[in-house]
This record gives C-alpha cells, structure tokens and sequence, in this order.
C-alpha cells in the first residue's frame, strides 16, 4: 500500500503529537447547554463541550448515560429543546439530517445501518452522494458531468476501498458478510463522504481481539492520513485510553468530566460511575 | 405439427403478450412499494390520467372545457388541430413529473411516519380524487389513442405458421396482434433502462439506498422528500408506457383504471418488493390465464379469464406468502 505510513513513530512521541496539534486547533463543533428530553424523561441536562479540528475526542459513560442521544443531537436526528450547535463558526439553525450531512458530518451506527442489499461498492458510493451534482436527466444518459463525477468518485471510492482492505468483498451484498467486515463498510461509507466531522458510535462493539485492533489501526490512519476529526463513543476503555486525545464523560444525562485521558483516569466521579458507586 | 399443438402455442403465446402488459401496471406499484413502503392503489388511475392527458394533447381538447363552458357560457372545446405525438408524450410526462410533485407536498408529507395503511387509504382517495380530476380537464367520453403503432393481425406470421401444420389437416395459421408485439418489446426496453439507471447512476443508487434503508440514507445526505418525488415521477412514467399501450388496445376509457386490480395477483405471485418478479409474474398470470381458459374453460362453461389470476394468488397466499422472488417476511416476536 503506497499511501499508507512508512515510518510507525513510537506510541509516546505519536501521542504528544497529537495533544500538539489538537493545542492550537481550532473548534470545529461546540456544543452549549444542550438539552434534549422525550416527554418527562430527561436524556440530556445542560451539556457543554466541544470538538477541535483534527482530534479523536472520545464520548463515554455507562448504559443509558446519553453517550447515542448526543451523537443523534450531533448528526440532527434529535432537537434538543435547549442550548446551542455552533458548527465550522457558525451557529447551526434546525436542520434534516440529509442536511446536515451535506454540511460535512458522516456517522456509523451501533447496530450498524447498512444499505443491506446493495454491494460493498455501491455503499460506499452512496457514501459520496453529497458530492455529487449532476442533474438526473444527464445521469439516465450517462454523459456529461455526470459521467465524470461517476467515474471520480468511483476512483476516490476504490481507495478507501484499498485503504481498508475489502478489495475481496467489493461486489457481495453487504447483508451477507460477516459483522466485523459490515462494521468495516460502515466506516468506509462514511469515510466516503470526506466529511469534517465523522461521528463513529461503538466502532468495536461485539467484535473479538483481532478484529478491535483491525479497528483501531483504521481509525488511527484515518486520523493521521486524511487528518479527519473524529467523535467516538466505546465501552472498551483500554481503546479509549490508547486513542482518545481528549476524553468526555457522560453519566444519567450529565457531563460528569472532560479532559486528557490522563485526567479522566484518576477522576473520581468517572470511577464511581463507572465501579457504580451506591448514589445518595 | 398437429393442429391441438399449434394451438396451445398460440394461447401461450399470447397468454405472454397479455402477461407483459399485466407486468407493465405491475412494474409501478413495485416501484413505489419498494422505496416508501406504500401500497399505491392509485397506479391504474395514473395510467388512466396519462393516456387521457395525452389523448387531450394530441388532440387539442381545452381541458376542463365543461366546467369552463358551464361556467361562462362559452363553447370551447378545442384549441386547435393537436400536436405532435413525441411532443405530447414530452407534456404528458412533464404533467406527471408535475402531479408527483403536488402528491408529496400536498400527501405524503403530511403522512410522514404514519401506518402503512394509511398510507395505502391516502392513495385511495387520491385514486378517487385524479379519476374525477380526469373526468372534468378531459370528459368521461371514451377516446381513440394512436401513438403511431402498427396494429391488427400479423398476415406474416399467419403464412408462416401456416405451413407449420401436419399435412392434410385443416389449419389457418395463428393470430397475433403487431400492438401486443411492440408492447412486449418497449416493455423489455423499459426494464432494461429502468434496471440500468437503478444501478449505475447516482439517483438510482439513492433510490435503492432508501429502499434498503431510510434512518442510514438521511445520514449519508439522501432527502427523502427528494426521492419520493423522484419515484413518483418515475412511477408516473411507467403508467404512461402501460396507458399508452392499454389505451392503443382497448381505447382510454375509465374501465382502465380497473386493470390495477388484476396488477394485484401479479403482485402476489411475484412479491411485491422485486421488479423481476412483476415481470415473470405477470406473464405466469397471462399465461396461466389464456392456458386454463383453452384447456379447461369449455368443460366447465369459459369465462374463467376473470376469476382465475384471483385463485391463483390464493393459492399463493397460502403456501408462499412472500411472493416467487419476494423477500421473506421475518418477524421477530
């Protein structure tokens, strides 16, 4: 693979890059007060933090903390009744989904939502559906533009397909493989859509040893290659820990802590959450 | 080759010619069902609308002339000799781009999360609503449509099969109508070009992704609303080929409408979410039709062309629910 890293740097030095870079960065979502309740229950009270361009920010907490609610208030699939989304500078007003995703934020899901029926392939250039513009009446001719954006896309596709090495799967239907490969073109999807942001809920949830650390070397060359920002809720705290340039703490619907990996491993709030301590 | 064969050949062959054009009404409640989950009831009035609005084109008739006349006294009808027929097909189908444009923002938005049946008593009413809306922009009158086609028997094909019989034996050769060949033949091109657009270009890539599944495509960019538009329109397409055919065969009348319920067995045997099973079911249907009505109709009185589609799916029901090429319905308890 010609693009991927030659040089590995050394865990430590990788790290303090990374904290580096994500020092002078700038906000690319920031997230104030937000909060969002089905009828009397209260999913999030008052949440504030915020994501820097270019870091791998970790959201986690225990069952039911509100970990997919927030990334849901993120990609516009829920409104909070309160607070505010600044987005890329600018406050976002309430938007669709599709909307949102055109504005530069990708997501995978927990229970993974593929196009089931359709191959590793065209997933993948669905993925890419919001850079293209080509009018519907050129696409059923396939000429002009149309043909041009088809035949890039499928070049730019090709390489995440490399990238994450699916090459053997490109034709099969996504209904059929395995649940770690369907995880695997999840992320492709995603990655497709060269997003800003790119929302990854529980990545590695139910897979086994190999295939978390399949995961987790993508995720890391993603960030490094394409210098992605990316959001990430997972229960496996070793991966956290390892990845995470900065940790937020969710618990019943409040931020219980924010910070370093460092900082958020001695916090004692986050241990009593998460050894569930006795509340009084 | 004795005459009982020949026969049985011809039957078939035109049990195949009816089938496509049970295939064709098929084709568009598929469509629809597949990508919103709608039962669209109203597929045989659309293919009624089109081919009166095209007939109205053609024509040059002033739509809702009565109402117009009724209203001011006057006495229009026509506006003028017609037009062109590719031109009128062109309108035609502008207006049926236009009417999906108003069902979803005047329907389905509103609908939106709402039971499947409900939906399906939505396209009910509109069934209701675009049958009257013809009656008043084009008159209930029944109307002559010639798009140009050849019709009538073919006088080839009888010679042909003529010399086909065993010696000796009375034989004339069989009957096929030219309009049912083309039929078959602008059929097979439509599902070509319908197959290829669903899967090499990006609207046809976003149309089976909503398909598959609608939480996963809001979140690669896909507006629904867009789409529906786009089904629609394309549906509304697909009742344009099959009102022009129907309507060259039998005239446009508002009995057109009715062929939607014979689409309805199609549907069962052929599942209703694959464009490949309206094909072959529609043409088992047409088939089995003309089949059972030749071989068995005598014995127990003829008419049976209008009860057999119906058992037949029955039977369907019974021990394959989920139609020949359907996916299987699992649900989980």
């Amino acid at each position: 693979m010609e693009n991927r890293v030659t040089e590995e740097p050394t865990p430590e030095a990788a790290v303090t890059e990374r904290a580096e870079r994500s020092a002078n960065a700038d906000v690319l979502l920031d997230l104030r007060n937000i909060s969002l309740s089905f009828g009397g229950v209260k999913a999030l009270s008052n949440i504030s933090f915020d994501i820097l361009t270019g870091e791998i920010r970790a959201i986690i907490g225990p069952n039911g903390a509100g970990k997919s609610s927030m990334l849901n208030v993120i990609n516009g699939f829920y409104h909070p009744q309160e607070g505010e989304i600044w987005f890329d500078g600018k406050l976002r007003g309430p938007m669709k989904p599709y909307q949102i995703a055109r504005q530069g934020i990708a997501r995978t899901f927990q229970n993974i939502a593929l196009f089931r029926g359709m191959s590793t392939l065209d997933n993948l250039m669905t993925g890419r559906i919001t850079h293209m513009h080509a009018g519907i009446f050129w696409q059923a001719l396939w000429k002009g533009r149309a043909e041009r954006e088809e035949l890039a896309h499928r070049e730019r596709v090709e390489r995440i397909i490399d990238f994450l090495e699916i090459q053997s799967i490109r034709k099969t239907p996504v209904g059929r493989l395995p649940y770690g490969l369907q995880k695997r073109v999840e992320l492709g999807r995603a990655l497709a859509a060269d997003s800003k942001l790119l929302l990854l809920d529980e990545p590695m949830a139910g897979m086994n040893i190999e295939e978390k650390e399949d995961m987790c070397r993508f995720i890391l060359d993603v960030h490094d290659q394409f210098g992605t920002t990316i959001a990430l809720i997972e229960h496996d705290m070793s991966v956290v820990m390892d990845i995470a340039d900065r940790v937020v703490v969710l618990d019943y619907g409040k931020k219980i802590g924010d910070g370093y990996p460092d900082e958020i491993r001695s916090n004692q709030d986050v241990i009593d959450a998460y050894l569930g301590v006795a509340h009084d | 080759m004795s005459p009982v064969v020949l026969n049985t050949i011809e039957v078939i062959l035109n049990g195949l010619m009816t089938g496509v054009m049970y295939s064709l009404v098929a084709l568009g409640f598929v469509l629809i069902f597949k990508a919103s989950g709608i039962f669209n009831y109203a597929q045989g009035v659309l293919a009624l609308f089109a081919a009166l609005t095209l007939v109205g084109f053609q024509t040059g008739q002033v739509p809702f002339a009565h109402v117009i006349n009724a209203t001011f006294g006057t006495d229009y009808h026509h506006w003028g000799e017609g037009m062109n027929t590719v031109l009128a097909i062109l309108l035609t189908m502008a207006v049926m781009v236009l009417l999906a444009w108003l069902v979803e923002r005047l329907v389905l938005r509103h609908l939106v999360n709402q039971e499947p049946i409900i939906l399906f008593m939505a396209t009910i009413g509109l069934a209701f609503f675009l049958e009257g809306l013809g009656d008043l922009m084009w008159g209930a009158n029944i109307k002559v449509l010639d798009v140009g086609l050849p019709s009538g028997g073919s006088f080839w094909w009888e010679d042909v099969t003529r010399t086909w019989a065993a010696e000796g034996t009375e034989y004339w050769g069989m009957y096929i109508d030219v309009l049912d060949v083309w039929a078959a033949g602008i059929a097979v091109v439509l599902v070509v070009v319908l197959t290829l657009f669903s899967q090499y270009t990006e609207t046809g890539r976003a149309l089976r992704a909503v398909a598959d599944d609608h939480q996963a495509a809001l979140t690669v960019g896909i507006s629904l609303r867009t789409i529906w538009v786009v089904v629609w329109s394309i549906a509304g397409f697909v009742a344009l080929v099959a009102g022009i055919m129907w309507g060259a065969k039998s005239g446009v009348q508002f009995s057109l409408s009715l062929i939607a319920l014979k689409a309805l067995p199609v549907l069962i045997l052929g599942g209703f979410t694959s464009i490949p099973g309206a094909i072959v079911g529609g043409l088992i249907i047409g088939v089995g039709e003309k089949l059972f009505e030749f071989a068995i109709g005598p014995m127990i009185g003829g008419a049976t062309e209008n009860w057999f589609a119906y058992v037949l799916a029955l039977f369907f029901l019974m021990f394959r629910p989920q139609g020949l090429f359907g996916e299987r319905i699992i649900e989980r308890v």
